[in-house]
């Protein structure tokens, strides 16, 4: 998508979203990293387009979901939005400004608006802090409840809500189970009232029983506090389950974007139809009907990305000038966004 | 089919000083010849460790196997010497880790690694086994195969590493694969192809194929039969299609429901079982699903339900599976 057609070619807030200007809105986010060539390659060194010109929009109270296999750029994406990373170039308006160009004290406040919960609830926690200390540290660091007694009880608050004892508040994380340890998480996310949390992958390193604990949890949040979720996953059926729209990326490209509904009915991209096709469904006799066209290859490097549309290599749809010219999103129906001449 | 392996009663236990762990804690299954069987159960279940019990892979200390035994084509593999076992493992039964990356020597090429079994278990020269690796890695869909054989596993993706491993599992003919997890580590779409080719290849030779996951999508997909292990124990074993159509145990219909699904329509909102899966430190009395189940008596709770059949080839381990099976039947 060149610059020019960006402003006009970005998939917009879908009809199912409450009225009003987006909560976040994404244009033409480019994160390229530069490494270093080995020590054979006379320094040459290589460009990875991690994310090339994504945009979206997140309406408030909408879950988003973004879906993509290892290395595609959803979590770069993710850090991009709360700016862990400073984007090559693109905009990134969050309630109306434009994170790239704000000073770090500006920067910082905005932070209190969007949080993040990450994949695994054993890193992401500090082993030497008590589980009220991690709820209670964003609410220090931004100066909300700076009295110790007020903090506690919102921690003991926020704890309930996530479903915990808050006598919770007194343990280290060793002493939790993994999905407990998620909950704190939670909490640690919501301990600022954000309007906005990324969700990269955070239910994925649970066991089935406790993950679908954790998505209800999610679900009921959403709704009790009108959060907006940008839901980073490769589960499939789980993003269906919680994301009113999803956008599918592949090597750094956004190659569709469609209602829930629409994309798992109707999808449209070779890319997402192959993904689908390659999730079993927990039902053996529907299996057995089902067709095992299985995709062949594997994501190519990013260092040396194919020419044209990044896909062609593995498409069955391919012509010659796949391997020529960028696709475009364009929207083929109203709300559902493609980056293929072909389909 | 004629049965291959007989695990009856296998108890493994790990001492800790926590106490000791009950990791498995009194499985009997069959596995015939040729057929696809399926463990599914949740993190901490025993379904590893059942696995490992198999070719003795346990670390002994702090882990033991307690009690039990397993026929494997007529002989207890637990009465073997170190020497006799050693002759199984990689020969008659190979496996397949999860992870792809520690589970090949980062220091010895493919084709080394692939060699050093042919060479053993087969009694094959240097030159033929190197023949045979390089069919071997044609067979797994690895291209410019000679040229791999030179190469270290660090060379490879993710996808290729586990077409070495089964490429590996397949080298000695073996007449079962155990897969802990095959792919567990893998995108999506390699995992379609690496379940794919697992299935074609040991359908084409007669391998029997023992599938350990979590995941209900790809045991629905592969598999002909199914445990399903809590706690340590099995509680349910089938065909696939009386698992997931009529599950007979509370804990399998409690997994079936806390899974989004595809083929259901959106917005319908997941069951999970409350609660967390119990700590094997403590010795457990009664049932050790009791505390998260919704179909629980008095009797559950000293009492230990053993695995019983309710059709044929379905069994359940639940004092209430009649109740269970009544009422599934009512709503359905």
């Amino acid at each position: 998508m060149s610059a020019v057609a960006g402003a006009t070619l970005r998939p917009d807030t879908p009809r199912t979203a409450q009225a009003g200007p987006p909560l976040l809105e994404v244009r033409n986010l480019k994160m390229h990293f530069t490494v270093a060539g080995g020590i054979f390659s006379l320094n040459k060194a290589a460009r990875i387009k991690a994310v090339d010109d994504v945009s979206f929009t997140i309406a408030r109270g909408e879950a988003l979901g973004l879906v993509g296999e290892s290395g595609c750029g959803k979590t770069t994406t993710g850090r991009c939005i709360l700016r862990l990373e400073k984007p090559t170039s693109g905009e990134i308006i969050f309630e109306g400004q434009n994170l790239c160009n704000l000073d770090r004290d500006a920067l910082n406040e905005k932070r209190e608006r969007m949080q993040v919960i990450f994949q695994d609830p054993f890193s992401s926690l500090n082993p030497r802090m008590k589980v009220g200390s991690i709820i209670g540290e964003p609410m220090k660091v931004h100066g909300i409840y700076p009295k110790r007694k007020e903090r506690d009880q919102r921690v003991a608050e926020l704890l309930s809500v996530c479903g915990l004892n808050p006598k919770f508040m007194d343990r280290y994380p060793h002493e939790m189970s993994g999905g407990q340890r998620q909950r704190v998480g939670i909490a640690r996310a919501l301990s600022l009232n954000p309007h906005f949390i990324i969700c990269d992958e955070a239910v994925s390193a649970l066991d089935v029983s406790i993950q679908a604990q954790v998505i209800n949890l999610l679900e009921d949040l959403r709704e009790q506090f009108n959060l907006s979720y940008l839901f980073i996953a490769h589960d499939l059926s789980v993003v269906r389950h919680l994301c009113h729209r999803v956008a599918v990326m592949y090597l750094g490209r956004l190659v569709e974007l469609a209602d829930s509904d629409e994309l798992f009915t109707n999808p449209l991209h070779p890319y997402t139809r192959a993904l689908l096709e390659a999730v079993p469904i927990p039902d053996p006799d529907i299996e057995k009907l089902r067709a095992r066209n299985v995709m062949k290859g594997e994501i190519p490097s990013p260092i040396n990305p194919p020419g044209g549309c990044v896909f062609n290599p593995r498409c069955p749809l391919a012509v010659d000038s796949c391997r020529q010219e960028v696709p475009q999103l364009r929207e083929l129906k109203p709300g559902h966004w493609v980056a293929c001449p072909r389909v | 089919m004629p049965a291959l392996l007989i695990v009856e009663n296998l108890r493994t236990q790990f001492d800790t000083s926590a106490g000791t762990v009950r990791a498995v804690d009194g499985i009997s299954y069959t596995v015939n010849e040729g057929e696809t069987v399926g463990i599914v159960g949740e993190s901490g279940c025993g379904k590893s460790v059942g696995a490992l019990s198999i070719l003795r892979l346990i670390p002994d200390p702090p882990g033991r196997i307690a009690s039990g035994s397993i026929r494997f084509a007529g002989e207890d593999l637990l009465t073997l010497s170190d020497a006799e076992i050693r002759a199984v493992r990689g020969g008659q039964i190979a496996m397949v880790f999860q992870e792809p990356m520690t589970s090949l020597n980062p220091v010895l090429t493919i084709g080394q690694q692939l060699c050093e079994g042919m060479e053993l278990h087969l009694n094959l020269s240097p030159n033929e086994a190197q023949a045979r690796a390089t069919e071997l890695l044609d067979m797994v869909g690895i291209s410019e195969a000679a040229r791999r054989l030179q190469q270290y596993p660090h060379h490879l993706s993710g996808g290729m590493r586990q077409r070495v491993m089964i490429a590996l599992a397949l080298s000695c003919k073996p007449k079962l694969i155990i897969a802990d997890e095959p792919t567990t580590a893998l995108d999506v779409t390699i995992q379609a192809q690496i379940l794919e080719l697992m299935r074609d290849l040991t359908k084409r030779f007669g391998v029997a194929l023992v599938i350990i996951t979590h995941n209900l999508g790809v045991v629905a997909r592969y598999a002909d039969r199914v445990n399903v292990m809590y706690a340590g124990k099995i509680v349910e074993t089938g065909a696939a299609s009386d698992i997931y159509h009529r599950p007979v145990h509370p804990y399998t219909l409690g997994l079936l429901r806390s899974i989004p699904r595809m083929d259901r329509p959106r917005g319908e909102r997941l069951i999970p079982i409350d609660g967390q899966p119990p700590d094997l430190t403590r010795e457990i009395e009664g049932c050790a699903y009791r505390p998260r189940c919704s179909f629980a008596v008095e009797r559950c709770v000293r009492e230990t339900p053993p695995l019983e059949a309710v059709a044929s080839g379905h069994t359940s381990a639940c004092f209430e599976k009649a109740r269970l099976e009544r009422l599934l039947k009512e709503a359905s």
